[in-house]
This record gives structure tokens, sequence and C-alpha cells, in this order.
């Protein structure tokens, strides 16, 4: 059987100025990402990364809204963009999305029942204008939100958290597969995102549906998911399982990374008071940094050998752990590049 | 440096530098008054790094703008008194001495780099005109203001060549760094930080703010930090106060607050905490955020409180003197405070 979605060897490059305004210059966004999500085996899956670091693009050639620059995404084994329309259909049902800004999917003129009837209506879910009802509440009641709180209303008489919730039980109507959410509680206060994120993993472990969490935040990403895949400017530099990689980062990104986030606990010394090198203004360093075709981290890695100008490719230093760093070359290669072979062995080693 | 300074458990300064007593913000609606503001008492002392805590709307970022008398229409001071050491009401003063006081005695680290730095100005030429638009003597010649500017940059971390360059070519960061060296530019005695590296990344966020304590340190300055980033709040502080709906509900020292909580409320927010010690455990606070149009009556926070009383419906508490150094309003503690908070 096929996965239900596959990433094959996922590239893109963006392209801007040329003609008048002088040469044109590439942004390589993903330079390759290759992951494909089980249907039998739901998974809960972070994709981890700073801003610029090719997260949301990946989330949008995964969705198929963006063409990849190379390589493919795959639905049930068939490319997303050649889906015939029934497929395409069954497609937009299985594989959902939440986005970022609860305010922005909102039309403000329509109240919160139009967001949820349209799917209804659209997929022919309901037989009936009370079966469509009766639908729509229980989605509600399962992301935690009072029904008689809810419908009726407009948006701009609901909180960022409640919209957050509308629009993760919007998803959740029509019962899909994989929701694939991006930043979805880095606009709603602290106090609600925990509420937010256990409505998400209730749905993963209830309903078996499979997640796709794209965030900046690792501590949330602790929290909900199994397995990570830590970004950097577009390439994956180590992926694996969750509790492995932020307890015990291997790659030298993944260290400096979990070693910056401020930890909640007085006099942990985050601060560490050694007078700091000069913030250099190189701009053609900066852009070396983008255009490299070695290893992305090269420049900022206090580790650099002389290999690092060549990509490396992913070492396996155990079965649950795939790093894109020569420091681990000893290690057997990870040939297929598929993510899925590393999240695999780690959900049989939990077992 | 001393160790116990330098982890900040050590003595707290004493002298106050700031003295806030019952200051209060409106927002004059169609519907009403939002009291944004609503009658907050803190004093800051000299050299302390204090943060300050709350949701959004909590009102946080409304008191330093009021600090800075930068409240517009239709928001107003509707009253209270902001006291610096030497006696000035930061409240009373008038358009001339407030040119006059900002930078020069309180500083602003904006929150978005990027929208504060004027895009069609060089760095260097935008660090003189600070210097010179708030002087309130005599400017220093051209090419004393040029060198200072340097010196400036030289502060924050960045090369001399940053000053002949405009803020496109800057990376966030250096944007920041860049604001940070004008709120320096005259030495002020406080500054404030409002959520100084929200929009910065994790790596960038903590050199930022490692140059900040630096500064913070060698200019002896006060620096009240305002966020709602726990973590970063337990690295950076030294005391913490919690706001709600407009109200300061805790203040204390930071390792109090993150250890023994004494409001309710501060204890679902210290719970809430995301860390990577709690796998798999979702704790949020119930309910949802109050209006500040129609405030509940008496405890702003009883609605949602899991440890609300019938009184905290008809009695709004006060700041009361918990143990030393550690003041929560909350009923719960009013019967047993001896000591009336100071």
């Amino acid at each position: 059987m096929p996965p239900l979605l596959e990433a094959r060897h996922l590239r893109k490059v963006f392209r801007s100025g040329g003609q008048r305004f002088g040469p044109s210059t590439e942004t390589i966004a993903v330079s390759d990402f290759s992951l494909s999500i089980d249907a039998d085996r739901p998974s809960f899956t972070t994709i981890a990364g700073e801003s610029g670091s090719g997260k949301t693009t990946i989330a949008r050639m995964l969705l198929g809204v963006l063409n990849p620059s190379a390589g493919e995404v795959r639905y049930e084994g068939r490319n997303v963009h050649d889906l015939l329309k029934e497929e395409r259909q069954q497609f937009r049902k299985d594989v959902q999305a939440i986005f970022q800004d609860p305010f922005e999917v909102y039309n403000p003129f329509y109240k919160i029942d139009h967001i949820l009837t349209t799917p209804v209506r659209k997929f022919g879910l309901a037989a009936s204008k009370a079966d469509a009802y009766d639908k729509i509440r229980e989605a509600l009641r399962a992301v935690g939100l009072r029904p008689e709180e809810t419908l009726g209303r407009y948006p701009h008489q609901l909180s960022g958290g409640q919209r957050q919730r509308i629009t993760i039980a919007r998803a959740l109507l029509l019962k899909p597969k994989l929701i694939i959410a991006d930043e979805p509680v880095s606009m709603v206060d602290a106090s609600l995102r925990a509420t937010i994120l256990s409505t998400l993993h209730a749905l993963y472990r209830n309903f078996g549906i499979s997640f796709i969490y794209i965030t900046h935040d690792l501590t949330t990403a602790y929290q909900v998911s199994e397995n990570i895949v830590i970004l950097f400017h577009g390439a994956v530099a180590e992926a694996g399982h969750t509790e492995k990689v932020i307890k015990d980062p291997q790659h030298p990104y993944t260290r400096e990374l979990i070693h910056s986030i401020p930890v909640p606990e007085p006099g942990r010394e985050w601060i560490d008071e050694a007078v700091e090198e000069k913030e250099v203004v190189d701009i053609e360093a900066i852009e070396a940094e983008e255009m490299a075709t070695g290893c992305r981290y090269v420049l900022r890695c206090p580790q650099a050998m002389a290999q690092c100008a060549a990509a490396p490719p992913f070492y396996r230093p155990e079965a649950e752990r795939a790093v894109a760093c020569f420091l681990h070359a000893e290690s057997p290669v990870l040939e297929s590049g598929d993510l899925k072979e590393v999240f695999s062995a780690a959900a049989d080693a939990q077992k | 440096m001393s160790r116990a300074d330098k982890e900040g458990f050590g003595e707290l300064s004493r002298d106050v530098l700031l003295d806030i007593r019952g200051l209060e913000v409106h927002f004059e609606t169609r519907r009403g008054i939002a009291r944004a503001v609503n009658k907050v008492d803190l004093t800051l002392y000299k050299g302390e790094r204090f943060g300050l805590v709350g949701e959004s709307g909590s009102g946080k970022t409304t008191l330093i703008l009021a600090l800075l008398r930068m409240i517009k229409t239709p928001g107003l001071i509707a009253g209270g008194s902001a006291i610096l050491d030497d006696g000035t009401d930061l409240i009373q003063l008038n358009r001339e001495q407030v040119r006059q006081a900002r930078l020069k005695r309180v500083a602003m680290v904006p929150q978005g780099a990027m929208n504060s730095l004027n895009p069609v100005m060089r760095i260097g030429d935008q660090l003189m005109l600070t210097m010179r638009e708030h002087a309130t003597d005599q400017p220093p010649p051209k090419a004393a203001q040029m060198e200072l500017a340097i010196e400036l940059l030289d502060k924050v971390g960045l090369k001399p060549e940053v000053a002949r360059l405009y803020p496109h070519e800057l990376s966030g960061g250096m944007k920041q760094r860049a604001c940070i060296a004008q709120a320096i530019s005259l030495n002020p005695q406080l500054i404030l930080a409002d959520e100084p590296t929200s929009a910065l990344d994790v790596v960038v966020q903590r050199q930022i703010m490692q140059t900040l304590r630096q500064l913070q340190h060698q200019l002896n300055a006060t620096v009240l930090l305002v966020g709602h980033d726990m973590g970063l709040m337990a690295q950076f502080a030294e005391r913490v106060g919690i706001m709600y709906g407009g109200k300061l509900v805790e203040v204390g020292r930071v390792e109090e607050i993150f250890h023994n909580p004494q409001h309710p409320y501060t204890q679902l927010l210290i719970s809430s905490i995301p860390s990577f010690e709690t796998k798999g455990e979702f704790k949020g606070i119930p309910g949802v955020g109050l209006s500040l149009l129609e405030p509940p009556s008496g405890c702003l926070f009883h609605p949602r409180c899991p440890q609300a009383m019938p009184q905290c419906s008809q009695r709004a508490p006060t700041l009361q003197m918990v143990a030393p150094d550690h003041l929560a309003s909350c009923l719960l503690h009013e019967e047993d405070a001896d000591a009336p908070a100071s």
C-alpha cells in the first residue's frame, strides 16, 4: 500500500530580481526533503526551524498549493498535481491544514456557522441540515468548545483561542487522515497554548489522525510530538525521536539551538558573562551562507572541517536518528533519505 | 563580579529609582472606559532588572508607554504619579521637560526593531540625531558626535562600518542592537524594554539579551523588561511583577515567583509553562481573558480562579506583603496579612 502522503526529494528555489534590476538571485528555500506519512500508522511529526528555514515552504508543497522546483509530493502513490477530479476531492478531504493566524482565516461578515457548514456542503457530509448541525456540534465538543456559545456568533465576538479551536473543529469535521498545522499556537496567549496543543494531541491519540506540526518553538514541539525534524536554511540538520533529539542533540546546530532556549528556571546561567564577539557586517558572508552548496551551517559551526564544503548525507548513529553532519561519518548512511525510516525505527523502539 | 551578583541572587539595591503610585491609564470608547492600567503601585530600585509579565491586554505595554508619556488619544493618563529619585514626577512633566527626560533619564528599546529605525537614514546619522535632539545642554561638535556614535555601536557589539549602513542592510538582530545603541546613547538610568526579542530567533535572542545584560551592568541602569516569555524572565530578571487586567497581582523575587507563587493566577501561569521536563502534560488556565469594558466585580480573576471564594466577587483585594520582598493581591492572603503594603 502506498503511503498516504509522500514527499520525494522536494526542492524549492525562489528567484527574485533579474531583467532591468540587475542579475537575478536564487534563494534555496528547501534543498532536499523526503518524508512519507503512512495511512495505517498515525504519527505526530514536528518540523522545527527558525524563520527562513523553509518550514512553511515544505508545508505549502505538502498541501499541493506550491509547486516544488524538483521532486514531487505523492498522495496515495500519485503526484498531487496529476490527481483526477475525484482523487483531488479525496485529497482535499484527507489532508487538512490549520494556519497560524486565527484572525485572518475568517470572513468577518459571516457567522462562525459559515466556516463550518461550507465544508459539510462541499463534501456532502450530511444528509440534512439537522444532521449537518449534529456533526458540527460534535466536532466543536471534540475541540473543547460549547456549541451554544459558539454557533450563531461572529468572529469578532470570539477570542483568538476560541477561533483557533474552531479552525481545528473545521478540519476535524472532514475526518481527515493528516492535519498539517503551521504554527497553530504562535498567535495565542501562553495560557491558552497548552489547551490548544492538548486538543491536537487528543485528536492524534483518540482519532488516529496523523499530524505535521510546524513550529519554531522547541518546547511545545517536545510536549506534543513523537518525531522531530530540525531544519536549517532549507536543509534537514537532524531528525529523529523527539526525546532523543532534544535531550541529546547530535548536530552542532541543534546543540546551539537548544542551548539558546531560555529555560523557565531561575539561576541556570543562560546568559554567560564572557565578552561576546562583534557581530560582523559581512553581507557577502551572509549571502555565501544562503548560497552554500555544502553544509549550510559551515560558516557558523564551531566544529567545521574541510569536508563540510560538500553537502553531508544523513548518517544514522542510531536507528532512531539521522544527522546530516560529517562528525558522524563512521555511522551508516540513510540511503533513501526518507526520514520515515528513522521515525518507524523510533516507533518500534517505543513498543 | 561576585557569584551572588552574577546569579542575581545577591542583595537587592534599596535605593529607589522610580516610585509609581496609583498609576491609571484609561481608554475612552463608545462602550465605556477601559481601564488598561488600573491603579498600579510599583517601586523600581537602582540597577535592578525587573520583569513585567502578563497576557496580551493585561496593560504591561500601556504601563511603560505611560512612563514615557507616549499615551495617545483616546487613551489618557487618568491619575497617579511616577517619581524619579530626584523628585521629578514623569506624569507631571510638560512637553519640553518630556523631551529632555526621554533618553537622558528614561529610554525605550522597542519591540519591532525593524519598524523603529528610519529606513532612509544611515544608522550613524540616526544615532547622532537622537544625541542632538534629546541633549539638554549644547550638543558636542559633529566629529565628536560621530565618534560617540561609533563608540555606542561598539558597546552593543556592532562594528564601526554599521554607522554607514541603512537599516535594510542589517539583519534583525543587528537592527535590534542598533536600537539598543540608540536607547543607551545618553546614559539613561531606566531602560524600558518591550519584548525586545519577540521577533527574533532564539539564537539571536540569547545574544541580544546578553548584550542588554552587560550594558545594564556597565551603566548600572535599571531595566524594566516587559514580555510574556516566562523562560526569558527567569533568565534575565531579578524581580518579577505579574499583571492581570490592568492590575499588578503579584511582585516578588524571581525565584520566589517561580518556586513559591502566592496568587492563584501566578500559580496557574507557572504551571502552564511548557518545559523539557514535562512531556505530554498540558496545563492551561481555564476560562477566557477578561473584557476591560465589562470587568467582573471584586477580584478581576475570580471568574477563572479555581480557589475563588464567595467574597471574591464582592471585594477587590489589594497588594499585601505575604513574605519579605513578596507582595500578592488576593483575598486568600488578606486575613492573615499583618503588614499592609508599603
